[in-house]
């Protein structure tokens, strides 16, 4: 094993034998999961208990109006004065109040709904909905149009936004903007994290070493840009492997969720259509049946996962994973080398957090609007580009534009690897003596 | 034959000139001290020597060839401030060191287990460095610093942090590893361990070289022409038959055993002088005082 194959090694092992290591390994695929399967678990759960309404309606209008689900049901009190029920609402048995005010066709205030817990966004929806659209039939009504029933009945109509997105070669693909959008974002923030937190590691290691006068030992033996490259690999193997770890655990964890959770997800498409045609059998309703939608939509988002190249994004990760990590590898090494202990980290880390910062605002814009200019910019500058781009990847970027991004990040970590060879050259045997840019600057021209 | 020699080294760094112009030439089989206060340039040349650093100028050979990266596998080094990983394990971090000194990983191994023995540390093997005493990571850090039997070993203040107990064994290794043909450079401001092991110094001071050379020499170099008298009888005696030739330095008195500090004037001789004595007192005990290394050592410092 050659010299740096032996640097390497220790990096590795020593860290991944670490216990901060293991609990990082176990904790961050539950943690992903639980992200991933919590807020539909927590959707499901809420929507399948059943919640009796009571309608206090001052309109006399509203009568039977709002549709009746699986779990929503509505009891229309006569004559009862709000302010009683208010107080005696729950040992009814209901879930809330619901009251129309009689000026509800002219004031959109005027539904207010009085319970001791949070309803849900689609029973709210629900329920908006349906008195929206009496309002609306009503008022079409003192038209006096013929026939208006069948018009009425005639004119609903359901859409469904799908979006397909014309790729360079003419090929038409379903596209997910929420899934882009989520897979974009964590794809940016795990990088943006990664090299903070291996980063960082590096940092202390340098430091760790040049404290410990341990540095000098070593360099009588290995060229300080061995011992300098040994430590940045390593450290690096040990972030693909926490991360590789993740990948596999967090997919185990999520198929094993959803297999015992939602069953109907595993099925063929052609099952699904069976099960649904189903589940929509039985007394036919005006309306599609929420809970049902909402399924839809869940299965929708996580078979539209599926559907994410997830060959190419990995890929990607783990280039600009890599390309942002070496180059600001290198960086926190340098200074690592530059100063003596922990605490004179901080004015050189300046430079370093800015623009990673930077990144993470612009990613946010940019999985909103990823064919932006500052978007196409933030993801060509090699400083951010590993988080923007990452962030835009899932959307689909012109080949070109990839190829810039990874040729510029290749240069400049190339060249940054170079500059802070000579720091880390000069600053591991420096001792005792607080280090300036000044400093930095000679250390640069004279080595 | 030097195992190592340096020919007008130069070496400067931003703003200072570290080292000036310095040679030093290691006979092979000695124990070479390396002396000078704090700020002299010792780390810089011993850097030198690890190619820790290459020089600006000069000239480096090492037995006999110019210096080449595969030379440092047959030099050691145990810097002055000492320091192992404090997290990693004795044993694990021992191999490692090793093998980065070119041992193979069974090589080391089986050389770590019969030194380790030696030591009494063996239990220690799966300890974390963090665990162990500071006089036990020093006989770590000794065992990693000899391991791969190099030509050359460069001791940085070698003594400092060891108890008297474990001082002396230190002692007697390196004495050991004398006799088995190595080398020793021994980096120090400790003249009494100089005097006791060294048989050749150098002496360096704001980067230049003051003094080289056999310590023997040396010290006849520095020699003052003093001599110490041991004596009974009449102290005044004595006083009275020194004539402008002498100088009496000082006088002692123990009992009735009186002692005379005695420098030499004007090329007078160590035989003229007792024969002037002999008739004043009785002598118990007539030689030379020989300067200490220490006194040469800040003479001439001060003297530049």
């Amino acid at each position: 094993m050659g010299k740096i194959g032996l640097i390497i090694r220790r990096e590795y092992i020593t860290r991944v034998r670490k216990r901060s290591f293991i609990i990082m390994s176990i904790l961050g695929p539950i943690l992903f999961a639980s992200l991933m399967v919590v807020p539909a678990l927590i959707a499901m759960s809420e929507d399948q208990e059943v919640k009796r309404i009571a309608v206090v309606d001052s309109s006399h209008l509203f009568m039977d109006v709002i549709p009746e689900t699986e779990y929503l049901k509505f009891d229309y009190l006569q004559n009862a004065r709000l302010n009683d029920i208010k107080s005696t609402y729950s040992a009814g048995g209901y879930y809330g109040v619901l009251y129309i005010s009689h000026i509800v066709a002219f004031e959109p205030n005027s539904v207010v709904f009085y319970s001791d817990k949070q309803p849900s966004l689609s029973t709210k929806m629900h329920i908006s909905k349906a008195i929206e659209e009496y309002i609306r039939d009503q008022k079409l009504k003192t038209y006096e149009i013929e026939d208006l029933d069948n018009i009425l009945k005639s004119v609903r109509t359901r859409i469904n936004i799908r979006t397909i997105k014309i790729t360079q070669t003419g090929v038409e693909k379903e596209s997910h903007t929420g899934v882009a959008m989520a897979v974009g974002y964590i794809g940016g923030f795990l990088i943006y994290m990664f090299i903070f937190f291996f980063g960082a590691q590096l940092m202390r290691g340098v430091i760790e070493e040049k404290v410990n006068r341990i540095v000098e030992v070593i360099v009588s033996s290995v060229k300080p840009f061995q011992l300098m490259m040994g430590k940045i690999i390593g450290i690096a193997m040990v972030g693909l492997t926490q991360f590789g770890i993740w990948v596999v655990t967090t997919f185990l964890l999520v198929t094993m969720a959803t297999t015992l959770l939602f069953p109907e997800m595993n099925m063929s498409p052609t099952e699904q259509v069976i099960s649904q045609d189903i589940m929509s059998s039985g007394p036919v309703r005006a309306e599609p049946d929420a809970t049902s939608e909402e399924m839809d939509e869940i299965m929708g988002f996580l078979s539209s996962l599926k559907d994410i190249n997830f060959a190419l994004t990995l890929g990607s990760f783990v280039f600009y994973f890599l390309g942002g990590y070496l180059l600001y590898g290198a960086m926190f090494a340098a200074i690592g080398a530059a100063v003596d202990n922990e605490t004179d980290t901080q004015q050189f880390m300046l430079p370093l957090t800015i623009p990673l910062i930077l990144a993470l605002l612009v990613l946010i814009n940019s999985i909103n609007n990823p064919d932006s200019s500052i978007s196409f910019w933030f993801s060509v500058i090699p400083f951010t580009a590993p988080i923007v781009m990452m962030g835009r990847l899932p959307f689909g970027v012109p080949d070109w534009e990839v190829g810039l991004s990874m040729a510029l990040l290749v240069i400049t970590f190339i060249g940054m690897t170079w500059l802070a060879a000579k720091i880390y050259r000069t600053g591991i045997l420096m001792y005792g003596k607080k280090t300036s840019y000044r400093e930095i600057a000679k250390w640069i021209r004279h080595s | 034959m030097e195992i190592f020699k340096a020919e007008k080294v130069v070496k400067k760094f931003i703003n200072t000139l570290a080292l000036d112009q310095v040679s030093v030439s290691i006979p092979r089989g000695s124990i070479y001290g390396l002396l000078g206060p704090n700020g002299a340039g010792k780390t810089t040349l011993i850097r030198i020597i690890n190619q820790i650093m290459a020089p600006d100028e000069g000239k480096l050979i090492f037995n006999g060839e110019k210096i080449r990266p595969e030379h440092i596998y047959r030099i050691g080094y145990l810097p002055e401030e000492r320091g192992l990983y404090k997290k990693m394990r004795v044993g694990e971090q021992a191999l490692y060191l090793a093998q980065l000194k070119g041992l193979s990983r069974k090589e080391a191994m089986s050389r770590l287990k019969k030194w380790f023995g030696k030591f009494g540390i063996l239990d220690w093997w799966n300890r974390k460095i963090e665990e162990l005493s500071k006089g036990m990571q020093q006989k770590v850090q000794f065992i990693v610093t000899i391991l791969h039997e190099p030509e050359l070993l460069i001791f940085d203040e070698p003594f400092s942090g060891f108890d008297p107990i474990n001082a002396d064994m230190l002692k007697k290794e390196i004495l050991a590893l004398k006799e088995e043909g190595a080398t020793i450079i021994f980096s120090t401001h400790n003249m009494g361990s100089v005097e006791e092991l060294c048989d050749h110094i150098t002496l360096i001071d704001k980067g230049r070289t003051l003094i080289e050379g056999n310590i023997k020499e040396i010290r006849d170099r520095y020699r003052s022409d003093t001599y110490e008298v041991g004596f009974h009888g009449n102290a005044d005696r004595l006083k009275q038959v020194l004539n402008n030739h002498y100088q009496l330095l000082e006088t002692s008195t123990d009992g009735d055993l009186h002692k005379a500090r005695i420098k030499l004037l004007h090329h007078t001789t160590d035989n003229e002088l007792l024969s002037l004595l002999i008739p004043a007192v009785h002598i118990i005990s007539f030689n030379e005082v020989y300067p200490s290394m220490n006194d040469i050592f800040i003479r001439v410092v001060k003297e530049n």
